[in-house]
Formats: C-alpha cells, sequence, structure tokens
C-alpha cells in the first residue's frame, strides 16, 4: 500500500471502501497481462457495488484472458480533499495502482446526475476532462450505460461509448484496444477502427449541426462513422454470463445481498419510463436457470438476504416456480427473500404469504397517476380495482405499511389528476379500516411524488416538463386534498428534476454547462448534500444556454433529436404513435397481449410480430 | 473431531488491508466466511436469530494484530484440525484464521496486550526521538483528555502502561510494550494522543501498532 494511502486512510469515513482486498476479487499476475482495465463507477463504492451491471462486467471482462479488469469508485468528500492534499492520484482497489497507468477506463453512467463525477474522477486520476486534450490513446477514457442512449451531452468528455449491453460489447472493443496497443496505433486510428464494431459510438466522428437560430439540426458522421448505431443485446440471455462468484464486500453496500436477474427488457410499454422502452426486447431466464444460480451465489458469497431483480418482477411467468425453490433452499437456512418492484395488478396473497414465511416488509406500489384517464394515457396498466384489491389481500394478510409512488407534471394531467392522487390514498385507507386483522397497530400509508422527467427514446421525449413553479402548485394542492392523519405525503424537490432534464435532452453544448459546473466543485450530485442547483444556473448564464429550451419547449413531430443516431431498438414511428394515443388517453397492449411492433423484435433477428416469451423456453 | 455445539473459540491474525475492516464490518464478514467455508454457526433463539459469535476484545480500525479471539459454536461436529486452512480461504484477503479450541479461559481473566508499533519521523531524528520517549513515558503519571460519550475526561494512562521500549532506526523509531488490555483499557492510539497534548516535540508524524499476544495477570499467554 502507497504509504500516503496508509496515512489518509485513519482519517477518513468507513476507509474499508477504499482499500479493496474483499472476498472474490480479482487478481491477475501483472507480467502476465496485457491489457489493464479498469471499471470507473461515477458514485460511492456502497452504490456502485450495489449495481449488477458493474458485477457483470468486471465478471465477464475478467474472463478475457491477458487482460485484467479492477474497480474504482468515487471517493466521498472527505477522501477527495485528503487525496488532493497528499497529491495521490486516484488508484483502483485491486492492485492500489494509479488510473492513469491503465490502458481504458470505463465507466458505467446510469444517471444524469452522475456526470460531473466522472468529470471529477478523471480530474483525480490525473487526466484532462476533455477527450480532445487526451491526445494519446491510452488510457481509452470510454463510458456505458443507461444515460449513453443520449450520447451527446457527455460526447466532448468521453473517448468511445458502448451503446447497449455492455457484456455484449465491451470485450471487442477491448479486444481491439489490445491489438492497437500491440502494434503502437494513433488515438485516431483505432478510433476509426472502433467505430465499425456495431454498438460503438464515437463522439468525435459526428459533428453537431446548428441552424442560424442556434436551433440542433443534426449530427453528421465523420470519416466513414456509421449513420446510425444499433444497441447491442444478450441475445442467449437464458445462457449469458452471470457471476455467481461475486465479490463480498467488507463493508456494508447499499444492496448488501444476492441480486437475481430474472429477465431484461419489460413487457409493459409504460410511456414515461426509459428503462422500459430501451431495454426491449424481453429475455427471460428460466426459473431452473435462476434458482441453480441463486443457491450457486448465496453458497459462493455466504450472503442471507436474496433479491429478485427486473424491471418488473411479477411479470415473470414462472414466479411462482422460482419463489418456492428458492425458498425450499432459504428457508431451512433463516435466508431472506425479497420482492421488489412487483406490480398491483397480479399481486397474490398466495405469494405474498410464501415470501413472508422467512421476513415481512412493507408494500410498494407505483400507480404513478392519480385518475384512470392519465394511468391510460401513460399506458401505466394498472387499474384502481385491482391496486384497492392487493391492498385489501394485503391488510387481510396483515400488513399495515403501504408505500404509494406518484408523479406530478405528466403529459396532460389536470387538477382532477394531482387530487386523484388524494382520493387513491384515501380509499386505500378506508380499505384498511374495514379489513386490517390487528388495527391496534395502526397503519402507515406514505405517498410520494417525484416531478416527471422527459427522457429520450420514450414516447415523451416530444413533451415539455412542467416548471417549478407549476410542480409545487400541484405539490400543494394535493397537500391539501390529504384529509387523513394516517397518510404521509413526502415529495421530492423539483430543482434536481430540473437539471436531470437538461442533461437528459441535452446536446453537446449542455457539455460546456457540465464542465463548468464541475470546475466550480460539483460532483456527486446524485447526493443532495452536494447538489448546488444556483451553481448549474450560474453556469447555464456563463455558457450562454437556456435551461428552459431543454426543458420547457414542446419538441415538433419531426425536430431532430441529439441522440437521432442511435438506435436503440424501438422506432421513432412507434414512439411518435404512442405519443398520439397519449393525446387520446388510449392504452396500448403489452407485449403478452399483443405486439405493437416497436420494433425492438429486429435485435433479436427476429420475425418482428413474433410473440414475445417470457419465463424461458417451457413458457 | 469435535462434538456439536461446543463453545470454540478461534485465534486469528487480521492484518494488511484488512486492517480497515470496521469490528462492526468484521463481525458480519466473519458470519459469511463461516458459511462459505461451510461451517454451520449456532443461532440464536428467538425473534430476529442471529449467529452467537463474540469477539474479545475489539480491535481499533488501523491496528493489526495476530492474536484476535472469537469466540462461537457450530451446529455440526467440526475437524479442528482442518479449520484454519478452509476458513482462511473463505476470508477476505488480510484475515487468517490461526487455530481452533474448544473452551477457552473466561474472557475477565485477559489483562495485558503485548504489542509493537512504528512512529514516522518525516524530519526528525529518530535516535533523539527515542530518547525522547523513553524519558517522556518514564515518567510517573501521564494525564491526558480522552473524548467520551459525554464530553471530555481527564484519564492517566501511566499505570496501564507495564512497560515500552523504543529503538530507533533510519527514519522511524519501533515501539515494543505491554499495555492493560482491560481494566483499564489502553488504546494503543493515546500512546501517540499522549505526545500530540503533552509533548508535541515527540508526536510522531504517523503512528501504526500492531498486537501480538494476550496475556494474564501473571504474563502467562491467555488462551
Amino acid at each position: 500500500m502507497d504509504p500516503r494511502l496508509k496515512r489518509i486512510l485513519p482519517k477518513v469515513q468507513k476507509p474499508a471502501r477504499y482499500t479493496g482486498g474483499e472476498y472474490n476479487q480479482t487478481v491477475k499476475d501483472k507480467d502476465q497481462v496485457e491489457l489493464r482495465c479498469a471499471l470507473c463507477f461515477p458514485d460511492t463504492y456502497e452504490i456502485g457495488m450495489s449495481n449488477l451491471g458493474m458485477r457483470i462486467l468486471y465478471h465477464t471482462i475478467n474472463s478475457m484472458p491477458g487482460v485484467w479488469c479492477e474497480r474504482c469508485f468515487a471517493p466521498w468528500e472527505d477522501m477527495e480533499t485528503e487525496l488532493r492534499a497528499a497529491g495521490l492520484p486516484l488508484y483502483a482497489l485491486e492492485s492500489g495502482d494509479p488510473l492513469k497507468d491503465f490502458d481504458a477506463l470505463g465507466f458505467p453512467i446510469g444517471y444524469e446526475m452522475a456526470y460531473t463525477t466522472v468529470l471529477n474522477m478523471l480530474d483525480l486520476a490525473g487526466l484532462p476532462v476533455r477527450s480532445a486534450d487526451r491526445p494519446d490513446l491510452l488510457p481509452l477514457v470510454f463510458a456505458g450505460g443507461t444515460s449513453c442512449c443520449n450520447p451527446e451531452p457527455m460526447a466532448d468528455f468521453l473517448d468511445l461509448m458502448v451503446i447497449g449491453e455492455g457484456e455484449a460489447l465491451d470485450n471487442e472493443v477491448l479486444e481491439l484496444l489490445r491489438t492497437a496497443k500491440r502494434e503502437g496505433w494513433t488515438k485516431q486510428t483505432y478510433l476509426r477502427a472502433a467505430a465499425r464494431i456495431p454498438g460503438v459510438w464515437v463522439p468525435s466522428l459526428y459533428q453537431p449541426e446548428y441552424d442560424e437560430d442556434e436551433r440542433f439540426t443534426g449530427l453528421t458522421p465523420l470519416s466513414g462513422a456509421p449513420e446510425t448505431v444499433t444497441k447491442r443485446i444478450v441475445e442467449d440471455f437464458e445462457n449469458s454470463p452471470f457471476p455467481t462468484k461475486q465479490i463480498v464486500p467488507s463493508t456494508e453496500i447499499v444492496h448488501d445481498r444476492v441480486n437475481l436477474e430474472l429477465f431484461r427488457g419489460c413487457i409493459r410499454g409504460c410511456r414515461f419510463c426509459q428503462a422500459g422502452q430501451v431495454y426491449r426486447p424481453v429475455r427471460a431466464r428460466s426459473a431452473e436457470k435462476l434458482i441453480q444460480q441463486g443457491i450457486e451465489s448465496l453458497q459462493a458469497t455466504g450472503y442471507q438476504e436474496i433479491t429478485l431483480s427486473s424491471l418488473s418482477s411479477s411479470d415473470y411467468r414462472e414466479l411462482g416456480q422460482l419463489c418456492d425453490g428458492l425458498l425450499d433452499y432459504c428457508v431451512p437456512r433463516s435466508i431472506g427473500l425479497a420482492l421488489p418492484s412487483l406490480r398491483a395488478d397480479n399481486f397474490s396473497m398466495d405469494l405474498m404469504q410464501r415470501v413472508q414465511k422467512v421476513r415481512k416488509s412493507g408494500l410498494t406500489f407505483a400507480p404513478e397517476a392519480g385518475t384512470q384517464r392519465l394511468r391510460d394515457a401513460i399506458n401505466k396498466n394498472v387499474r384502481e380495482e385491482d391496486l384497492l384489491e392487493s391492498c385489501r389481500v394485503a391488510f387481510a394478510g396483515g400488513w399495515n405499511n403501504v408505500k404509494l409512488y406518484f408523479m406530478l407534471g405528466l403529459p396532460t394531467e389536470t387538477d382532477e389528476d394531482v387530487v386523484g392522487i388524494a382520493k387513491v390514498a384515501e380509499d386505500v385507507y378506508r380499505l384498511w379500516r374495514e379489513h386490517a386483522v390487528n388495527k391496534a397497530r395502526g397503519v402507515r400509508i406514505t405517498v410520494s411524488t417525484s416531478c416527471f422527467i422527459p427522457k429520450p427514446h420514450t414516447p415523451f421525449q416530444w413533451a415539455p416538463m412542467v416548471t417549478k413553479e407549476e410542480y409545487l402548485r400541484r405539490v400543494k394542492l394535493l397537500r391539501s386534498s390529504i384529509r387523513s392523519r394516517a397518510i404521509v405525503y413526502n415529495w421530492h424537490d423539483a430543482e434536481t428534476s430540473e437539471i436531470e432534464g437538461v442533461l437528459s435532452r441535452g446536446d453537446r453544448r449542455v457539455g460546456a454547462v457540465i464542465e463548468a459546473v464541475w470546475r466550480k466543485g460539483g460532483r456527486l450530485e446524485a447526493w443532495s448534500d452536494f447538489f448546488d442547483h444556483a451553481r448549474w444556473m450560474a453556469a447555464f448564464e456563463a455558457c450562454g444556454v437556456n435551461p428552459d429550451d431543454y426543458t420547457l419547449r414542446p419538441r415538433a413531430a419531426g425536430e431532430p433529436f441529439p441522440w437521432e443516431r442511435v438506435n436503440m431498438g424501438v422506432t421513432r414511428r412507434h414512439l411518435w404513435r404512442e405519443w398520439e394515443l397519449t393525446q387520446e388517453d388510449r392504452l396500448s397492449p403489452d407485449c403478452r397481449a399483443g405486439c405493437v411492433g416497436c420494433g425492438a423484435r429486429a435485435l433479436l433477428g427476429c420475425c418482428p410480430d413474433h410473440d414475445v416469451e417470457m419465463g424461458g423456453e417451457s413458457a | 473431531m469435535i462434538e456439536a455445539g461446543t463453545k470454540l473459540r478461534l485465534r486469528f491474525a487480521k492484518e494488511g488491508r484488512a486492517v480497515y475492516i470496521s469490528h462492526l464490518d468484521l463481525m458480519r464478514t466473519m458470519q459469511r466466511a463461516f458459511l462459505r467455508a461451510g461451517y454451520p454457526l449456532k443461532y440464536s433463539e428467538g425473534f430476529n436469530p442471529h449467529p452467537v459469535i463474540s469477539i474479545l476484545l475489539p480491535l481499533g480500525v488501523g491496528a493489526a494484530s495476530v492474536c484476535e479471539l472469537m469466540d462461537f459454536s457450530l451446529t455440526a461436529p467440526l475437524d479442528e484440525a482442518e479449520l484454519p486452512e478452509r476458513l482462511t480461504a473463505a476470508m477476505p484477503e488480510g484475515v487468517r484464521a490461526l487455530e481452533v479450541y474448544p473452551g477457552g479461559r473466561k474472557v475477565k481473566e485477559l489483562k495485558w496486550l503485548e504489542l509493537e508499533g512504528v512512529f514516522e519521523y518525516d524530519a526528525r531524528d529518530p535516535a533523539e526521538m527515542a530518547a525522547g520517549l523513553r524519558d517522556f513515558f518514564a515518567r510517573p503519571s501521564i494525564v491526558i483528555t480522552k473524548k467520551t460519550k459525554r464530553g471530555t475526561g481527564e484519564s492517566d494512562i501511566a499505570p496501564a502502561i507495564r512497560f515500552l521500549s523504543f529503538s530507533p532506526d533510519e527514519k522511524r523509531v519501533l515501539l515494543r510494550g505491554v499495555i492493560s488490555a482491560q481494566e483499564p483499557t489502553l488504546n494503543p492510539e493515546h500512546l501517540a494522543n499522549a505526545l500530540r497534548q503533552l509533548a508535541p516535540e515527540l508526536a510522531p508524524d504517523f503512528a501504526e501498532f500492531r498486537r501480538l499476544e494476550v496475556c494474564d495477570a501473571e504474563m502467562k499467554v491467555f488462551r
């Protein structure tokens, strides 16, 4: 260990997150390694080690002979101060070697508010933040993750982006880098060659164009870069790599448990949901495989809790069989099974009671909108009677803690919809009074609202956001509509949402704002501790960027988007059709009820109206 | 073979990168390591069952040790000769299981701690420092201010020091000593704190410690 680091660690909070050395970490012989890569997660260790994508990529990259992939996370404020004071550059956890000596630095970016942290980590590593200021090939600075589906805001900082699922693509990018390193290619040569790998986006090979009103008009591909880049996906999800020998952190992390991924994609087509659109098509693992992976993971880690993860776990066809199989293993060993993201419409007493055998947690539902009209307009296929029936069953089964999540500011929302949220909560409360088995214990109904943010590659990419003032007016209206004391109302601030709104649908000019905010100290801004709205406003001003132009302006049907040349599988034609259905309050069927022809099936090379299978081959 | 349910004591080392694992995190790490190694820990009974494990003398973050003791029981018979290697293989880097045996002496009979330490001086002469340190720790009374849960308190650490020696090398002073582990407990960090408070000219730029052995009141090895 670096003697400078040894002196720093006793001074910072939770030093174990900066040391590496955890059980199951991968260590390779440096002399036998040709290419060294570090996955640099732009948030803390506790968040990054809880990220399943990070764990999958660590495993798939390390499966390459001669390539060693290590980890790095953003230091907390105290550690950053100490590192800078000691002149110690940011390092990778396994070897302790400085990041600037690596061949490739990969940033998984799942959230736009992490952008400033990416810049800060590059700076802490001793690297210039702009790609153009890093003339050498090595280290290659690349990124992937959901946020890259709009590559423009971070275009000036990253050498390369991988579009889609990293485990389908990262190894090809690194294999080419190995060749480039061995043969001494220039950065330019490498990037032009890499741009020919399907799914690779090289930002410097796309020139943004603006008209005389400074409105974005499109991206021009340079040097033979492809017209569009189509995301890569894992086609055979059943047999795709899943690490059962996962690293077990020696200090507590946010999701300190085994995380089983049931399926990727979502059969629902909620129009506000970016994940539901960009992870299509749906691909599931069989219950048999999942039970085996779950048991192997529990044995290899010693974890005492396992959770099922996916975008909508109750849509998994073999959920009952899967839970039974896992419970057979878990119950005798006092291992907890947690079931997040259940939908209100097919929640069953049976499943609840089976899971309850081990641990009884609170119930969470996300109706998203307060009236059936608006739920139909956003294509949230949840009917109020299903939600209420689920709650009735839950209360009769002894639950007394329900959380309800909603959004304010959704397209077409009226005051009637806002007041409707209070009505839903009051109805849930009424059901508790009628059906609770033990009223003496009381009930807690929590209503949370956040501000709707339109995201690229969704039907709502054309929609304006509401202003902060309007959001707060709706918050007040809702608050005054809630009468019962058993209902607790929490609302998220709209200031972060406003910035996230700009970054989500931003073009390359927003990059200058990101840099300006970072230069004024911005980083870790997903944490309210470090988010500073005024700093963003000052940066918009200084860079001559009007945030309202990105958040409040309705987009025209044919308007070019900065993410136009990225193909996430779902076609623009389909998204526009869904946007039109929104105006008519009309639902679209989910993938099981009928194919809407979104286009994503083409990624599997299948006939687009082929029936979607869920729960493996036998389903 | 040791019968299931027998009270067992594990002696283990915590060194290298593992010195930054906190006591609470180490308890969690132990539970998981036993599971990974296939040793079923005995759980408490009651509403919220948890493994009954107890680490005798919690070790501060940053300090190393080759003499940590932990009490536990298993629900299966144990081949004690096999445990050190198998359990170590299931541990994070830096934690090594050394031996396991049934029973063990009562915790209250543990009294003295043998330790070594390193005082680093960046710009001072180690030989001069060592001489100063010998004089300082020979004082009959060394009263320091400690932070406690109820604000600050004063405490004389001299009676808790049985023996300390200092030997200089190139840039450091090496410390060997025996201090009180219990009643009163002296955290070795307070040796450096005493210097910072009472003799800043002798205070090291960095100090680290390693527990070597635990002993009873008669300085016999405690097991």
